[in-house]
């Protein structure tokens, strides 16, 4: 019942949040609170501009929640709120590094099936040391690592496989063999974490390539089928295996 | 069959007033509901369970809802989530979808027919039967965002 007229905002990050609840921001707290008052403590009052992040939309007095998840938040410049939420499907968003699948080619335009709602384009000038003359090698069906450029609601998503300073910086086509999988966009951003345990512990059992899309997809390559499928079987059950878990079936593996 | 294009249109308009298709345009959003045992009020369990889908999926909601069905018995005295042998017996049988955000109604059909007071009645009753089912929202989806 409280959740109608709104809760603070700081008293419900790291629990979990549903759509339809408002929350309230500190400044417009106070002012909900008593008319015009006299703040003594400037330090109350959260200086530049507060980020709404995803799964919160600007209501009037606050923030309204439109998706479920967990309630973070990030202190530094301003402040930032946001909505932890676990779902499978993806929504573009730009500079988001991805794998694409090229589905067909339209002259001088690539389309890359991104998980989305349509496909991308990715033009044949958008790798690194391409021109006129100097076309990429790239067929129908090949893996593209590459990273949003325009990805808005109105428009068609584009990529581009070089960065700002026109270096390819790990993108471009991904080589032969290895395998593609698709997970949930949860573990994708476990896995992209700094100091990820998972990803540590398998290091440590085979040396393997991976590539990891913000769009749920991550490709794996070891020397042989064998360790390949390992892997994928691994990373596909981290989503519901707990900590103690995948050392234990890590731990069977390298033992045989 | 009509009953069956009846309860889509239903389900469907009461969709549409909740999620904010503002941010998916030229989208086809399609739910699918599939019966697997009906024992009486079929409706608002098609409502309940297209809500907790929504939020599964990660649609961006306006507001949580919930479907609630009463009965009006003969003798007057309203049942809520009527079995399919009361739903028979009673004099009219009124579903409710309700909004979690001041428990505004989204949509109202009625079969049967009662007076103007007695649905306002099964509407109240209606509206606070909807915090227990919003609280077993809550509950799961805490159980949830627990196990990672």
């Amino acid at each position: 019942m409280a959740a109608e007229r709104g809760t603070a905002a700081e008293a419900l990050v790291g629990q979990v949040v549903l759509p339809g609840d408002l929350l309230l921001l500190p400044a417009h707290y106070d002012e909900d609170a008593e008319g015009e008052r006299l703040r003594l403590s400037a330090g109350a009052a959260p200086q530049g501009r507060l980020l709404c992040g995803p799964g919160l939309r600007r209501s009037g007095a606050g923030l309204l929640v439109t998706t479920c998840g967990l309630l973070r938040h990030r202190p530094g410049g301003g402040g930032a709120y946001w909505v932890d939420s676990q779902q499978k499907r993806y929504v573009p968003v730009k500079g988001d590094h991805v794998i694409g699948i090229v589905t067909a080619k339209a002259g001088d335009v690539f389309r890359l099936d991104v998980g989305g709602s349509e496909p991308a384009s990715l033009s044949y000038l958008a790798f690194e040391g391409a021109t006129k003359r100097n076309r990429p090698n790239v067929q129908v069906g090949d893996l593209i690592y590459g990273q949003f450029v325009v990805a808005n609601k109105d428009m068609e998503p584009e990529m581009v496989c070089i960065d700002s300073s026109g270096k390819s910086s790990g993108m471009g086509i991904i080589g032969q063999d290895g395998f593609l999988f698709k997970v949930s966009l949860g573990l994708i951003r476990k896995l992209l974490a700094p100091k990820c345990e998972i990803i540590q512990e398998l290091s440590q059992l085979y040396p393997f390539e991976l590539v990891i899309g913000m769009n749920g997809r991550i490709w794996v390559k070891a020397k042989t089928v064998q360790q390949t499928l390992i892997i994928v079987n691994i990373l596909e059950a981290c989503e519901y295996m707990t900590a103690e878990q995948r050392k234990q079936a890590l731990a069977k593996l390298s033992g045989n | 069959g009509v009953l069956e294009r009846s309860r889509e249109q239903l389900l469907r308009q009461t969709c549409e007033a909740v999620v904010l298709g503002v941010l998916h345009p030229r989208t086809a959003i399609s739910l699918v509901l599939q019966v697997l045992s009906d024992a009486g009020s079929l409706l608002s369990c098609c409502l309940n369970a297209a809500c907790m889908a929504l939020l599964d999926a990660g649609l961006p909601l306006a507001t949580l809802f919930c479907g609630v069905t009463c009965a009006l018995q003969p003798d007057g005295t309203i049942l809520l989530d009527p079995t399919a042998q009361q739903e028979q017996e009673a004099r009219a049988t009124l579903t409710f979808a309700i909004a979690s955000s001041e428990r505004k109604v989204l949509m109202a059909t009625t079969k049967g027919s009662c007076s103007v007071e007695e649905m306002q009645q099964c509407l109240a009753a209606a509206q606070r039967a909807a915090s227990t089912i919003f609280q077993f929202y809550r509950d799961s989806v805490r159980r949830r965002y627990s196990k990672s």
